[in-house]
């Protein structure tokens, strides 16, 4: 008899609906006069939202992780990449990504449909988080036909660390990036259109966090599997306000799950938490360990916080409330800028790549706030950025007394990921955490 | 208690077969395509060398990377579990337990219950494991018994880079155009082998007493490399390779935790 009850998401499908019309709307954009822009999951996208409703996103990691869960035509993508002579070793999200403009074809299939070409965008709207986002639409660029580009820095240092001088150096920037916008579509920019944009951002971000921090009963009532789904469509368009909306619906759900005491994991009986981008054409790992072990993943730091935005320091873990929930009222253009560059450099997923001691402290605060009986790294050979310092934060975490298991992988690319081996490693973890099999 | 454990590992098939912590018989078949089969022929040879029957053994566990073959066993551990509680029970001061095996070197950290606190595999790699040193003696024209004792008479270190069995061929072929002894190329290979496991045991942490276990173990130059690494002696059981199988045997007799 199992442990716990379980239900399904009644948000479930809503979510899927997001995502579908966000693929589509992408698609249709011209057809009904709109615009396309390409950038990143971390990308400033508030901004372009101040060009008008009918202008659309496809943003590139995600992108890239949809095309890695549908393997045949990874495989396909990487292959052309790699006959175009890009490197084997570069972020395999971008590998997908350019392999899918190079094969003319979209990554986004609708049910009984043949693939379409890819979509050209109209513009590129980046920033520089990491060595490879900073390469990663130049060759975009390239590849279209030498479609316009426009860029943020936004190396600054560790929030902690960080100047009124390098909000303004990032606040110039986006003013720029507005003229340019305006300069490079013919439309007038929209300032109200921003400010609303900004106030979704962050709704969506401090919602997301909530979310998770509703993950730390038991048994948890989101395992991580489910919470891919669900904070993708914070990477795809943070600064909606269907987004913003929808978080916040399923907050509401996750509450009532919570308080029923109704369980991802039946037979809850081992909490984990993972790392960085999760091997994505193999997600049954995660089906496996809850079925054999009764194993619950948590979330990450990744899921938690790559979307989420969260206050960390002095031995805090919490979500960081919105501008507006502390009375803040955007004025203009350049306050909402300020508002929405100091807000994103915040986030901790942002900070590993000047410290890994950052995301030691923060990963083991979720270890002890989350009530974790161990952690599972995935040393991921697809992303430089987020792989950055991971044998420290391994030992660290170690240091402070939870067990670590390490796995490698790749987020992208099937072919640098081994499911038996992997699950033989799982099993010897779970065996020396002396977690009964189910199964 | 009579109780079996089998190990099925990548090249061999072994059996132990102990009643309350004295092996009575052991058993081992070169693992080929057909595991079930090969799986009742080193238990058959258990049994008779232990004398007695398959239905006086009361349980069976397997472990090893086919351990899901065994089709009688009436439960499993991992590699992990039973290399600890193996080793254990034979060296109860071991606190780092090495295991290389053909195809796979393994590092585990236990505590002095004999519970594992971590644990590293070099999986992807056969410049770690058993089949780097038969490669290297395929490439040396030496039978592998020979390339052990045989480096043991170098006294000459020739430094070996390539971290990979595959690139490290190339480098022993050049070895062996520059008319470099074999004696010192065989102890290069050890070298560089052991490098690789020293690395990978000292990811979890090497803590004395080291026990070696595996069919590596039975091989004197890795043995001379890897304490020449480590910096210190090794504890290394009569029958290395069978450690596995006598875990997965103590585990079912609940002798071993």
């Amino acid at each position: 008899m199992a442990k716990y009850k379980i239900a399904p998401l009644k948000t479930w499908q809503r979510a899927k609906e997001i995502r579908a019309n966000y693929y589509r709307d992408y698609e249709a954009a011209h057809e009904k006069g709109g615009l396309r822009w390409a950038g990143g999951a971390w990308t400033f996208d508030a901004i372009p939202a101040g060009l008008g409703d009918d202008v659309h996103s496809i943003t590139s990691e995600p992108y890239g992780a949809t095309i890695a869960y549908q393997k045949e035509f990874s495989d396909r993508c990487l292959e052309a990449a790699e006959n175009a002579g890009y490197a084997r070793d570069l972020c395999s999200y971008m590998r997908n990504y350019w392999g899918s403009i190079l094969l003319d074809e979209y990554g986004w299939v609708e049910p009984g449909e043949e693939r379409k070409p890819f979509p050209k965008p109209d513009f590129v709207w980046q920033d520089h988080i990491c060595c490879s986002h900073a390469k990663w639409y130049q060759v975009v660029s390239d590849l279209e036909g030498g479609i316009p580009t426009f860029d943020i820095d936004v190396a600054v240092g560790p929030y902690d660390k960080t100047t009124k001088h390098g909000i303004d150096y990032v606040v110039g920037q986006m003013l720029d990036g507005i003229d340019w916008l305006e300069k490079t579509t013919g439309r007038k920019y929209d300032d109200q259109k921003l400010i609303e944009a900004v106030y979704n951002t962050c709704r969506s971000e401090s919602t997301w966090a909530e979310i998770c921090v509703l993950n730390q009963a038991v048994p948890a009532p989101l395992e991580e599997k489910t919470m891919y789904s669900l904070y993708v469509l914070g990477t795809l368009e943070k600064s909606s306000q269907e987004v913003a909306d929808f978080y916040e619906e399923l907050k509401a759900e996750v509450e009532e799950r919570v308080a029923n005491k109704i369980a991802a994991v039946e037979n809850e009986q081992a909490r984990v938490m993972t790392d960085t981008q999760p091997p994505w054409g193999f997600l049954r790992v995660f089906r496996y360990m809850a079925a054999k072990y009764g194993c619950v993943s948590i979330g990450s730091l990744y899921t938690f916080a790559l979307i989420g935005n969260w206050l960390w320091e002095d031995g805090k873990f919490v979500p960081r409330p919105t501008p507006q929930s502390q009375g803040v009222e955007l004025k203009d253009r350049e306050h909402a800028l300020r508002v929405l560059a100091e807000w994103e450099l915040s986030k901790p997923e942002w900070q590993h790549f000047y410290n890994p001691k950052y995301k030691s402290d923060m990963m083991i605060q979720i270890a002890k706030d989350w009530k974790l009986d161990g952690v599972m790294l995935h040393y991921n050979r697809g992303c430089e950025g987020l792989s950055l310092g991971i044998a420290e934060n391994r030992l660290a975490i170690l240091e402070a007394g939870f067990p670590v298991m390490i796995f490698e992988g790749n987020m992208g690319d099937e072919r640098e990921f081994d499911e038996a081996r992997t699950t033989a490693r799982i099993d010897s973890f779970m065996e020396s955490l002396s977690i009964p099999k189910l199964t | 208690m009579v109780t079996a454990g089998i190990d099925v590992g990548a090249k061999n098939v072994k059996i132990i077969i102990q009643d309350n912590g004295k092996v009575l018989g052991k058993g081992q078949v070169t693992a080929g395509f057909d595991t079930a089969s090969d799986i009742k022929e080193a238990l058959d040879a258990g049994l008779a060398e232990a004398g007695v029957t398959r239905e006086q053994v009361e349980t069976i566990y397997a472990t090893g990377a086919g351990r899901k073959e065994v089709k009688d066993a009436d439960d499993s551990y991992t590699e992990v579990g039973a290399d600890a509680a193996g080793a254990i029970y034979l060296f109860p001061s071991a606190r780092t337990v090495i295991d290389v095996g053909a195809e796979e070197g393994r590092a585990i950290k236990v505590d002095e219950k004999g519970k594992v606190v971590d644990f590293a595999i070099n999986e992807r790699c056969a410049a770690g494991a058993g089949a780097f040193t038969e490669a290297m003696a395929r490439a040396l024209e030496l039978p592998l018994t020979e390339l052990g004792p045989l480096s043991l008479t170098s006294t000459r270190a020739v430094p070996m880079n390539a971290q990979c069995a595959v690139f490290a061929e190339s480098e022993v072929v050049s070895l062996i155009h520059q008319k470099t002894p074999k004696r010192d190329i065989a102890r290069a290979v050890h070298d560089a082998m052991a490098s690789r496991i020293t690395s990978m045991a000292r990811r979890v942490g090497v803590e004395p007493e080291v026990c070696l276990i595996g069919g590596v173990a039975k091989n004197p130059g890795f043995i001379d490399s890897l304490k020449r690494d480590l910096e210190m002696e090794i504890l290394i059981p009569e029958d290395p390779e069978f450690v596995s199988a006598l875990g997965a045997a103590l585990l079912a007799a609940g002798i071993a935790n």
